[in-house]
């Protein structure tokens, strides 16, 4: 127990201390000086002035300190949720234009990775070995999971918003609303919601259901279905047993696809205009706003690692070799 | 991005050695085997004929073009005789936007897997075959790896640099999703490492790396070749969503820049629909062909897999 | 007669066409008999043991007639051979080292079996299983654990009651003991004896590469070479008196005790055995015999020389001819 705990919980931790660094690092060590990029849009006419303002920004972003300082300076930021201020939502600060922005992109992301990955699970089950099924799930499943998101994030909102009007095709609720708590607000928050969403489900959706059927072909070809078969189980209990083992896979492939399902969900955020982290993500770069892009990518990678972590519990509650190596440790 | 498929296959290709038909006397060559099986299997067949046809298209089709891709004709042309696939808000050809998107994909395809390849397989042959805390290490740094957001890695580095190649983001998206082969390639070594032949090798004095070429590398070349397709159609995916947010190499004509200028030009607004579409659609072709061909040979190794 | 085998024989579908892997094999089991059955790997014996219990989709049936305890086993229709296997034929197979699911506990397993079998009474039934694995000396916590936490030993004894749970008339135990030591494996052998004592299976086939465990628990065995029986005869008559050249040849060749004969080569005699794909016509061990002659051309018929002694030798049964000629003159 301890040895696996450790191991997961340092794995952990240097993720993070990387992410943190990664963070810092790249603005440091990039070609170009991000003040001089900013205060070439000030159209500072005398020199005097203009290393006057130099001075006066590199004070303010705590930039006239050595390196290993600012290093600290950042880590101790990062640790006490001070991330600074926004540029461009001024005087904002980062973490609280972030968190105006994670519940949408966690409205998008948690129901498409739980409900592609739960539907997708049983869709590729039910293919397996069943031939009127696979002929309808196979080739529908590469195209979902081959499709780039960026092509479904314009797929989309073209055939359900343009063409059949029968959504809202950007935006997180109607632009004359101001949210309040009734149902002219939630109804048209469900309404923006829902072609982003559909989004990111289908794109997961091919991928889990592809996966599992693969998965459940192996099962149903290995030793343990071979027993059950010939001691006569029920075709229903086979595939129940199969299901189970590959579930197994199914679940670190989980935890393995979260980078990937964030970087899709950020490329449709940003095609529906959806206020999360993607569409923030977008607005930092076009307004050069640095500390905003440092602070969104130390809360994905918060938020990558606490996934993980429930991922992993899963994983031990449903892995009887996983959770018995780890009692037997312990005992 | 639909880095997704890469995992898709991964875990359950387990079998290395590559069994033949139910040896029930003298077994048919195996060569011969995978080639009749292969040209049977209708998976294969039709993926890989999809994808020739495809990456001919790529080859050819930019020659046969009558505009230059950012050559400026007349705007929002609908498809027809003069213009194949119509033209775009700012009078762009679009066929030949598509056809040299085409190229660009294939490009980076190529350049991505050949990086996650050769990274993902040196260490995961290092970390199988020393095991210990080399093996300890190379999987705590594949773990972390998998847990940085490369896409917003990448958009806080893009808006540093003003100008990126397309070897740049070849090496971006490989170093970013190697972590997948070098679990599987892992897995494999460290099965492979305690067979006979490869501690008959092992005792005899021949040197690691020898021994990883010679007797375990062929030992999964399968297996390889399987990743190695799904990580070219993933490269491709990832750098079609690279290139959508503006992050893609400069002053390239790609899928996903296309998309890109789709997107800024409102062509779902004004129905454009022949922007967006046929490169959608392309892309997704490319992808799938990739995808349908690597479930065909796995079920030409496998022989469990095929269809009864 | 508990079990009766006509004419049966068994193909893998390959793209070259069948591949005949069982050919028109004929023999039947007494209440209570274990059979061992011994050839070489790719003699068919597995195949043979495995197509009275469950037909891979690979395998088919192309003809012949099984029948347990007089009613007919449909070994070519999957569905009505479902609830006939486990309790009336059943099978301890090859792979019974990973044929348990490692992620569910054995005691669930069981449970789960029972109930795809629409077994009314289970918990008297949970009450034997929980008295058999005493009989073995195995602890009731066994049925608590994953495969993954018993040994070898303990999982091919707890295949064995599995599948012999619901008294079948006919267990198919294939390869039982090959994956064991020495000391388990008579310990496994000793088992099966048991359960057969016991009634809890009516009859068996042992199917083994390995003689020596098959004179230690079987009745008769049969020898099988090639897709056909060579000989069938009591354990005692097939060890101390063996007809058929090929049978002497096992014998002869038969090294240290528990070595798997599969893996050293038959030294007395050169070649190997024919390709199933296309066989030879006539005896299919013609070619290695050192006795053939131009009769062996025809194929030989599985025939009985003595009582419960059955050979198909064209050498042999000339010579016994000439014996029971010789012997007739004599008298007259």
């Amino acid at each position: 127990m301890r040895r696996y705990l450790t191991r997961k919980l340092i794995t952990y931790v240097l993720a993070f201390f990387v992410g943190v660094t990664l963070d810092w690092a790249l603005p440091h060590f990039m070609p170009g000086d991000p003040i001089q990029g900013m205060l070439s849009k000030y159209n500072v006419g005398s020199n005097a002035s203009y290393a006057a303002l130099y001075q006066q920004f590199s004070s303010e972003f705590g930039l006239n300190v050595p390196l290993w300082q600012q290093y600290l300076n950042f880590w101790h930021g990062v640790l006490t949720g001070n991330l600074g201020v926004s540029i461009y939502e001024n005087p904002a600060s980062v973490t609280s234009v972030v968190f105006q922005a994670m519940p949408y992109t966690l409205a998008l992301l948690v129901p498409a990775v739980l409900l592609s990955y739960t539907l997708g699970n049983r869709l590729g089950a039910a293919a397996a070995r069943r031939r009127f099924l696979d002929n309808w799930v196979l080739p529908v499943g590469y195209i979902f999971q081959a499709i780039p998101y960026a092509g479904l994030a314009l797929l989309v909102p073209f055939l359900f918003g343009s063409l059949w009007h029968l959504f809202p095709t950007s935006l997180g609720y109607s632009e004359n609303l101001i949210p309040t708590f009734d149902w002219t607000f939630i109804s048209s928050l469900l309404d923006h919601w829902f072609l982003p969403f559909l989004t990111v489900f289908i794109v997961s959706l091919g991928g889990w259901a592809i996966g599992m059927r693969n998965l459940v072909i192996y099962e149903l070809e290995n030793d343990s279905s071979r027993y059950l078969r010939a001691l006569g189980a029920s075709e229903r209990v086979v595939r129940g047993y199969a299901y189970r083992n590959a579930s197994l896979p199914q679940l670190s492939g989980l935890a393995l696809q979260l980078g990937v399902v964030i970087g899709g969900n950020i490329v449709t955020e940003i095609a529906f205009q959806y206020p999360g982290l993607g569409s923030l993500i977008y607005k930092a770069i076009s307004n050069e706003d640095y500390f905003l892009l440092q602070g969104i990518f130390i809360f994905i990678v918060i938020g990558v690692l606490l996934a993980n972590f429930i991922i992993d519990l899963v994983f031990i509650s449903v892995d009887p070799r996983t959770r018995l190596s780890m009692q037997g440790a312990a005992a | 991005m639909s880095e997704s498929i890469s995992e898709a296959a991964a875990p359950e290709v387990a079998a290395v050695g590559l069994p033949s038909v139910r040896g029930v006397g003298a077994a048919p060559r195996k060569r011969n085997d995978f080639l009749y099986y292969g040209l049977r299997n209708k998976k294969l067949v039709f993926g890989l004929g999809l994808e020739l046809i495809l990456v001919l298209v790529a080859l050819i089709g930019p020659m046969l073009a009558k505009y230059q891709p950012l050559q400026t004709t007349l705007p929002l042309q609908h498809p027809g005789s003069q213009h194949w696939l119509g033209t775009d808000l700012t009078g762009y050809d679009m066929y030949s936007q598509l056809t040299n998107g085409l190229r660009e994909s294939y490009l980076i395809g190529a350049l991505g897997a050949a990086f996650a390849a050769v990274v993902g397989m040196a260490l995961g042959f290092i970390a199988g075959w020393r095991g210990g805390w080399v093996d300890e290490l190379v999987q705590m740094i594949t773990n972390v790896i998998v847990m940085i957001p490369s896409l917003v890695l990448l958009v806080v580095i893009g808006s540093y640099l003003s100008s990126r190649s397309i070897l740049f983001e070849g090496a971006f998206i490989g170093l970013t999703t190697w972590p997948w082969v070098a679990r599987a390639v892992r897995a494999q070594t460290f099965s492979l490492r305690g067979r006979e032949y490869v501690e008959l090798a092992r005792l005899s004095g021949k040197r690691p790396v020898s021994i990883i070429l010679k007797e375990i590398a062929p030992n999964m070349a399968s297996y390889l070749f399987l990743a190695v397709i799904l990580l070219f159609g993933s490269s491709m995916l990832i750098a079609a969503s690279y290139d959508f947010l503006g992050l893609g190499p400069s002053g390239t004509v790609s899928i996903g820049w296309i998309l890109n200028q789709a997107e800024n030009g409102s062509a779902l607004l004004y129905h454009l629909w022949w922007w967006f579409v046929p490169p959608v659609a392309v892309l997704t072709a490319m992808v799938a062909a990739l995808l349908i061909a690597n479930v065909g040979l796995d079920e030409v190794f496998n022989p469990k897999l095929r269809e009864q | 007669m508990s079990v009766n085998v006509q004419n049966l024989s068994v193909a893998y579908r390959s793209r070259l066409g069948d591949v005949t892997a069982v050919d028109d094999v004929s023999f039947s089991l007494a209440d209570g008999e274990i059979m061992g059955l011994a050839g070489e790997s790719g003699s068919g014996k597995s195949t043979l043991g495995n197509a009275l219990v469950f037909l891979d989709p690979r395998m088919k049936a192309t003809g012949g007639k099984v029948t347990v305890d007089g009613r007919d086993l449909p070994i070519a229709d999957n569905g009505a051979m479902r609830h006939k296997r486990m309790t009336e034929v059943s099978l301890v197979p090859q792979y019974a080292m990973s044929a348990l699911t490692p992620t569910r506990k054995i005691g669930r397993l069981i449970n789960d079996l029972l109930k795809s079998h629409h077994i009314k009474n289970r918990d008297e039934v949970l009450t034997e299983l929980k008295r058999r694995l005493a009989l073995i000396g195995l602890k009731e916590e066994v049925l608590g654990k994953y495969s993954f936490e018993l040994s070898g030993g303990m999982r091919q004894r707890v295949t064995i009651i599995m599948s012999t749970l619901l008294n079948p008339s006919l267990l198919i135990a294939d390869e039982v003991t090959s994956a064991l030591d020495v000391s388990t494996q008579r310990a496994v052998g000793e088992m099966l004896l048991e359960f057969r004592d016991r009634g809890y299976v009516k009859s068996a086939i042992a199917i083994t590469h390995d003689l020596s465990i098959l004179a230690q628990i079987a009745d008769s065995i049969a020898i099988m070479y090639a897709g056909r029986l060579a000989e069938r005869a009591p354990t005692s008559v097939i060890v101390d008196n063996p007809l058929h050249p090929y049978t002497q040849a096992l014998l002869n060749s038969l090294p240290e005790v528990g070595v798997r004969h599969d893996q050293a080569l038959l030294t007395g005699i050169p070649g190997r055995p024919p390709s199933l794909a296309n066989p030879p016509a006539g005896c299919r061990f013609r070619e290695r015999c050192p006795f053939a002659f131009d009769k062996c051309t025809q194929t030989p018929p599985f025939e009985e020389i003595r009582p419960g002694h059955l050979v198909a030798c064209w050498k042999v049964s000339q010579e016994q001819t000439a014996v029971t000629a010789g012997a007739g003159q004599e008298q007259a």
